[in-house]
């Protein structure tokens, strides 16, 4: 049995922040695999180094992702975490619970798991940290019982997440959780049956602030936007502006494309509506005063990634305005083209930005049948590489 | 057989009542005091989050004891953020403070709103991960232990957003972030060429390199990996676990800055190189939580109101980044992987 004293660990109780150590002490004291899991990052600690193995297939029936396979290197010191494999649990779209909610689904993992969790992982999942191979598959239905369905893992579609939206933000240009709520629905066996060259992220915010880090974090970012012009409330700028709010250095002078000016005289925002970008400062600055548009829907940026292995994307728009309004169906039969030719065309592990940059930006909308607008690019190509398709070029034989 | 494939819980069933009244129809928000927001709808109903700290890696105890408060003051409803705050939900005005109270009693940080940090978003590190260069959540708690007095106010210039990856796979928008910190391994991956041999799909491992530095070695049945082009990012390591990558000599921390996600006066950017590398020195990680509230400071004391760290740099320049900051400029900081020309400057106007 292994030394029980955390002396490394411990010293990360100490501070103001919430400790990670003491959750996972409140954990311990009742789970042997908990105990075992502190144990074995202790020696990490002292070591430097990780010890879990790489994930082995495990899994529910019915099911071919949604559990993350993880095995001990040291099973003999930390027999406990022998097996500690994760369940990723669907979040609710836009994080929201009810307390009965969350006590049933504590109850399920302290009677299966280790009694750790992340709340979320980065992805948007509940993560169910660690437990055995015997006990996932009784875990997992009386999850299902409870109306807890599985995230994604693998080769497929991930978890779709998204930002609060409706719900509480008055710069909602869309309904981002009942979009996330539908599209998860929509193509659950994407999800749960991982069957691509690698994985594929869907992430929604529902206006150009990002707050779910869409552009960076999924391979199909739906933002949403608006069409026609924000809306100034004249009145209530210049309340702004008479309570000492600095219009010109927070809004005037920060506006990308100089839209906006101050009328000293009518005291008054002017505003140049073909010049505005949507970039949501002025909006963000003086929210009683400033709001969104009217016409109102989605850009699709595609591509976001992180760094491995060819580069960090930041996702490309290929779709500058999409109605994004229940039951969403030019956005799904969209959303169905892309996949479809993720999954003919991409490599194993290779994501769909990468796969655009390898085929060419050209060859993928033409693929899907997207028409070129300027909005794709930030400047037309500097290059005269450009690749003639058959039917533009007289046939020579 | 269990049901499958039924989704996600339906969030109808999962919002309070004042929110399913006012869905969409929110007017404008304000922010009272740090960490807490207060949303007036069109209605005129009013509703208060109030947001506190969490460690992200949380015990079934933790959830327990915060569904307790949201019972008490909330009538049974509360979320989390996209950074993995909690927020408390109050439709009650008169609550309000009783429930700010009893969170102060019970150490909770109640911040992450405005011009502040807000949580960390991070990776699994040593605790879950088979690829970790570093642990995350021990880097988290060490950085915000100093730093979370600019959680529980709002005197930053602009927001400041962090994120730790124990790797660079990057989990988690490091590559997008104020201020990121990633593990980063040093040296080609050791390899065990009878675990290769035995247990390894060649094609793929080579397939996965992305700098081809990987060749076949038939001999051996195995493979060997040209030293001079790795770059150790640890893919072949994922396909293959005879591919030791994992290294505690020369593992460590780099750091990065001046990323951002959202679209807001200027466009989303990448987080870019400030310290190549930093030793990995658990359980405090003392080197990298001076180096990240150095970096802070340094910011906050130079940027412009509502300047975010990109936006300052940006301003600035990087020549007077590495000046103000007194950060090293290194070879290390010039790019030599894919889109390298994209960062070199082609232009006379630079400072001195």
């Amino acid at each position: 049995m292994a030394e029980s004293k955390t002396p490394l660990l411990d010293e990360l109780e100490k501070g103001a922040w919430p400790s990670f150590v003491t959750e996972m002490k409140k954990a311990a004291a009742k789970k042997e695999n908990a105990k075992d899991l502190m144990q074995q990052l202790e020696k990490s600690y002292k070591d430097k180094i990780g010890y879990w193995k790489h994930g082995g297939i495990v899994g529910v029936k019915g099911y071919g992702g949604g559990v993350i396979g993880r095995y001990s290197a040291r099973p003999d010191e930390f027999p406990n975490v022998a097996e500690f494999h994760t369940l990723r649990v669907n979040q609710v779209p836009g994080f929201f619970y009810t307390t009965k909610a969350l006590r049933d689904l504590c109850e399920t993992w302290d009677k299966y798991g280790s009694g750790l969790t992340n709340f979320h992982g980065s992805t948007g999942d509940i993560i169910l940290l660690g437990t055995n191979t015997q006990n996932l598959q009784p875990c997992f239905d009386e999850l299902s019982e409870k109306g807890w369905d599985l995230g994604g893992s693998g080769g497929g579609l991930r978890t779709p997440s998204g930002c609060v939206g409706m719900a509480r933000c008055e710069f909602a240009c869309i309904d981002s959780m009942d979009f996330v709520l539908e599209v998860t629905r929509h193509f659950q066996d994407a999800l749960h049956r991982p069957a691509w060259p690698y994985k594929f992220k869907i992430k929604c915010s529902a206006c150009p602030n990002d707050c779910a880090a869409a552009t960076a974090r999924s391979d199909l970012a739906i933002i949403g936007t608006w069409r026609d012009t924000l809306k100034i409330d004249q009145e209530a700028v210049r309340e702004y502006v008479n309570n000492g709010f600095n219009i010109y250095g927070l809004v005037i002078g920060k506006c990308p494309t100089k839209a906006l000016d101050w009328d000293a005289e009518k005291k008054e925002l002017k505003f140049c509506a073909e010049d505005c970008v949507r970039c949501m400062n002025c909006i963000n600055m003086m929210p009683k005063a400033i709001s969104i548009g009217s016409e109102r829907g989605a850009t699709v940026l595609i591509g976001g990634k992180a760094p491995v292995v060819k580069s960090a994307f930041i996702g490309w728009v290929i779709v500058p305005f999409i109605k994004c309004e229940a039951p969403y169906t030019e956005l799904f039969d969209l959303i169905t083209k892309i996949t479809e030719y993720f999954d003919e065309h991409a490599k194993p592990r290779e994501r769909i930005g990468e796969l655009i940059y390898r085929v060419g930006m050209g060859n993928f909308l033409r693929a899907i049948g997207l028409p070129p607008v300027p909005q794709m690019v930030s400047a037309p190509r500097a290059n005269p590489y450009i690749f003639w398709q058959d039917e533009e070029v007289v046939n020579r034989g | 057989m269990a049901r499958t494939d039924f989704g996600p819980p339906d969030y109808r069933q999962m919002i309070p009542p004042v929110i399913a009244r006012n869905y969409g129809k929110w007017k404008y928000h304000t922010i009272p005091q740090p960490g807490v927001l207060k949303h007036v709808s069109e209605s005129g109903e009013v509703l208060y989050s109030v947001r506190i700290a969490s460690a992200r890696l949380v015990s079934t105890d933790f959830i327990q004891e915060i569904c307790d408060i949201a019972d008490k003051y909330c009538d049974g409803y509360l979320r989390f953020t996209t950074r993995h705050n909690v927020e408390f939900l109050v439709s009650d005005e008169t609550k309000l403070q009783p429930l700010l109270d009893e969170l102060k009693s019970r150490n909770f940080l109640v911040g992450g709103t405005g011009n502040a940090i807000s949580n960390v978003v991070h990776t699994q590190g040593w605790v879950h991960c088979h690829t970790p260069a570093t642990d995350a959540s021990g880097i988290v708690k060490s950085m915000m232990d100093e730093l979370h007095g600019y959680f529980t106010t709002m005197k930053l210039p602009a927001r400041l957003r962090l994120a730790v990856a124990c790797c660079v796979n990057m989990c988690g928008a490091c590559h997008c972030s104020d201020i990121a910190i990633v593990g980063i391994h040093r040296a080609v991956p050791r390899i065990n060429h009878e675990g290769v041999a035995k247990a390894c799909e060649i094609p793929s491992v080579i397939a996965a390199c992305p700098t081809g530095a990987i060749r076949p070695n038939p001999k051996l049945k195995s493979v060997e990996v040209i030293k001079e082009k790795c770059m150790y990012c640890g893919n072949c390591y994922t396909m293959c676990p005879s591919m030791e990558i994992q290294d505690a000599e020369n593992d460590g921390i780099s750091i990065w800055v001046g990323g951002k996600v959202s679209n807001a006066r200027t466009a989303p950017k990448f987080s870019r190189l400030a310290i190549p590398y930093l030793p990995n020195n658990p359980p405090r990680w003392p080197e990298v939580t001076d180096a990240v509230k150095h970096l802070v400071e340094v910011w906050a004391a130079h940027a412009k109101p509502g300047e975010r760290m990109g936006e300052w740099i940006d301003r600035i320049g990087w020549e007077r980044f590495f000046k103000l900051t007194g950060l090293p400029f290194t070879d290390k900081h010039i790019d030599d992987f894919n889109f390298a020309p994209t960062t070199f400057r082609s232009t006379t106007q630079f400072r001195f």
